[in-house]
């Protein structure tokens, strides 16, 4: 098979499988008192400082927790609700671990607001600007975008923020790997363990200290009294192994594969910004063809990809990302995002780049029959 | 053959797909969406949650691949704009039968055959027989599940793309192989109402959707009113419940729903007798090969999915139009429902009855 889904999850790396049966084999609570507690504490407390010292983070802003959905939740309504401001300013093109927050706060009284990107997907500072004033109780934009890997000007939107004294919250989740990512001047950051080959299931938020957050998660208060629930020693000395594995730079590969499905179809269109844009993704339109017909054919011949997301019955939708970036609704639903990984290799490229041609035909005459 | 199983999340279609690999066919499972509001959660029909998880386990464990359709739109367009449609103009469609042509047959059985796929393959009840023009449709052997009233609007070229592997079985064999196979479907309930009304109340649905003033019930034969309805969208011909008469009729016998007129919202009600008819025209036209061939066969029709075939002769009267005469009186026909005709087990085509005579 030729796996070119790493944006979803990507491959367990050796190093992170082998700190997690190491602690696996050890019995113990980081917050017990006795020796054993004391050992899975330990565990806890180098893989944070391995982590912090990887992103330039302070070990003691990092909150761990289930992993990026839980970090965004808990940024997004943890922020909004420790303060008595009452707008929430989110890009349009943020994942749903923050939209559905965003839209969940709207319930309690928010007024949440949507910042217009340009058509590349990125943030549009002058609209940015306009929206700031000091009810602004939280902006959230994320890192890099999930589906098109549009980079977004996160120290331009920080400094915006820090005059004004608002606090900004960031998705990392993708960017996370990346040997230049750096938390930096970020308030508020989600980041997620299996993106970069750690398991499923563990996550944190860097979190500045000096920043309130109300707790989603009550009961024993073990990280910093924002999150509790017993630390899954395993899983993060997993995320911290991930990360702190060799860094593989995927540029190369991503750039074969985008001039290799240029070639391979002329009318595709390359989506996102095509500089500042993650190391790992292609993002393109088919003209003409459905997403989901292109998928099957690609898993068909053992390719997977994505159409971007879809919903609980397993039906793509059409990507919102693409629709704020000024698609319409034939468009956005005619593309596909090709991620690469830490173990991708250029018999990959070459695979999805061989077997597009025939699918982008086929799913084009079976463009219009739904 | 590449082959498309459509796999409902029942136990039928679930099978249908077992043989289908067995039968050494490449099988790729799809679960059709076609629900208007989607996936909501709870209730039951063809398009919840639940069905697309059991799909999805059938295929699972079939090791097919699987994948949901989107057709919703498609449906909403074809199928229930006519079911609206018809209710509003005083007739009873078959939605199920507008599905198989329109959808199952024809959206799903194009897109499957663009993307590189031979035929599609379904858990309903029919045999397709290999006869001396090409395939022919014919009844399932279990006459107590026999679905080919329903394929009778597939043409030839639907057909030719078509495989039904349960026609040579009884429903309780099929139960048992699934459970047999470690189906987990193997107990499910058949569904029995249409999977666009969960709860089975269509009037309700229809009322929604259609509105309706509430309107006289007038006995045909008097003129007399006996009762109000609230809105005549829904009622059909032959039906009896729900219309709360509080006078009895003269002669004790209970009344019938004997016409609908939706131009001047009256519903009309009579005595069983009036309800028998010896015949109807009929139009929409399908036949399951060269019609001037199979029209003088026909020997028998069938009037409802669960009713017995009528002895009857077709005279054409148009390119798409016909008469159908009964060799006996047939009890409660509303237009809008689909007429199948049969030579024997085998399906010749089908008609939209449009009126009916005495």
């Amino acid at each position: 098979m030729h796996y070119l889904d790493h944006a979803a999850t990507t491959a367990l790396r050796p190093e992170a499988l082998a700190a997690m049966q190491r602690q696996w084999q050890q019995v113990g609570n980081p917050s017990s008192l006795h020796n054993a507690g004391r050992q899975a504490r330990r565990t806890v407390e180098e893989s944070r400082e391995q982590i912090a010292d990887l992103i330039g983070a302070k070990p003691a802003d990092i909150v761990f927790t289930s992993g990026g959905t839980e970090a965004d939740n808990l940024a997004v309504k943890g922020i909004a609700r420790s303060g008595s401001k009452r707008r929430v300013l989110i890009s349009a093109v943020e994942h749903h671990a923050v939209l559905d927050p965003a839209d969940a706060l709207v319930q309690e009284g928010f007024l949440v607001e949507r910042i217009p990107v340009d058509a590349d997907g990125r943030v549009d500072l002058v609209a940015l600007a306009s929206l700031l004033d000091d009810e602004v109780a939280l902006v959230a934009v994320m890192w890099a975008n999930n589906e098109v890997g549009t980079i977004e000007p996160i120290a331009e939107i920080a400094q915006m923020c820090a005059q004004r004294g608002i606090p900004l919250h960031s998705d990392a989740v993708q960017i996370l790997g990346d040997p230049q990512f750096e938390v930096a001047a970020v308030p508020s950051v989600a980041l997620s363990a299996h993106k970069v080959g750690g398991p499923v299931g563990v996550g944190a938020l860097v979190l500045d200290r000096n920043l309130d957050v109300k707790p989603l998660i009550h009961g024993g208060g073990q990280e910093r009294d924002v999150r509790s629930g017993t630390l899954d020693a395993a899983g993060i000395a997993g995320f911290a192994a991930a990360l702190a594995a060799p860094a593989v730079d995927t540029r190369p590969l991503r750039d074969e594969l985008i001039t290799g499905i240029r070639q391979a179809v002329p009318d595709a269109i390359l989506n996102g910004d095509p500089v500042r844009r993650l190391a790992n993704n292609a993002h393109f339109s088919f003209p003409g063809c459905p997403g989901d017909a292109l998928l099957m054919l690609l898993d068909a011949a053992h390719v997977a990809v994505s159409t971007g997301s879809a919903c609980t019955a397993g039906i793509p939708q059409p990507s919102h990302v693409l629709m704020a970036m000024g698609a319409d609704e034939a468009a956005a639903r005619s593309s596909l995002r090709f991620s690469l990984g830490w173990n991708s290799t250029g018999e990959d490229v070459l695979a999805a780049v061989d077997a597009l041609p025939k699918a982008v035909e086929r799913a084009r005459r079976a463009g219009g029959r739904r | 053959m590449r082959v498309v199983a459509a796999l409902s999340g029942g136990v039928d279609s679930a099978v249908a797909a077992a043989r289908l690999v067995d039968a050494g066919h490449d099988v790729t499972g799809v679960h059709l969406a076609l629900a208007e509001k989607r996936y909501a959660g709870g209730g039951r029909g063809c398009c919840t949650l639940e069905d697309v998880h059991d799909a999805r386990r059938a295929a699972d464990m079939l090791g097919i691949a699987f994948y949901v359709w989107d057709f919703a739109q498609r449906f909403q367009e074809t199928v229930l704009d006519d079911f609206l449609q018809e209710y509003r103009e005083g007739r009873t469609p078959n939605p199920c039968v507008n599905c198989n042509q329109h959808i199952k047959f024809a959206a799903v059985l194009e897109r499957a055959q663009a993307l590189g796929f031979d035929a599609v393959g379904t858990g309903h009840y029919a045999r397709l027989v290999d006869g001396p023009d090409g395939v022919e449709l014919h009844r399932a052997v279990d006459p107590t599940k026999d679905q080919s009233y329903v394929l009778g609007v597939l043409d030839a070229g639907q057909l030719a793309a078509s495989l039904f592997p349960l026609g040579d079985s009884h429903k309780s064999e099929v139960r048992e192989e699934a459970a047999a196979r470690g189906l987990l479907v193997a107990d499910k309930p058949d569904s029995h109402d249409i999977c666009f009304i969960p709860d089975g109340d269509t009037r309700a649905f229809l009322r929604d959707r259609l509105g309706g003033d509430s309107g006289p019930i007038v006995d045909e034969a008097s003129g007399a009113r006996v009762g109000t309805h609230p809105g005549a969208v829904g009622f059909t011909i032959g039906q009896r419940r729900g219309l709360n008469l509080r006078q009895p009729a003269p002669d004790g016998k209970p009344r019938y729903i004997v016409d609908v007129d939706m131009s001047s919202n009256t519903v009309f009600v009579g005595p069983p007798a009036r309800l028998r008819v010896h015949g109807f025209t009929v139009d929409r036209l399908r036949w399951t090969g060269p019609s001037d061939l199979l029209a003088p066969l026909i020997d028998q029709v069938q009037l409802r999915a669960h009713a017995d075939p009528v002895t009857a002769r077709f005279t054409p009267t148009g390119a798409a139009s016909g008469e159908v005469t009964l060799a006996q009186e047939f009890s409660a026909v509303a237009a809008g429902q689909i007429a199948v005709f049969y030579q024997q087990d085998r399906v010749l085509g089908s008609g939209r009855i449009i009126s009916t005579g005495g």
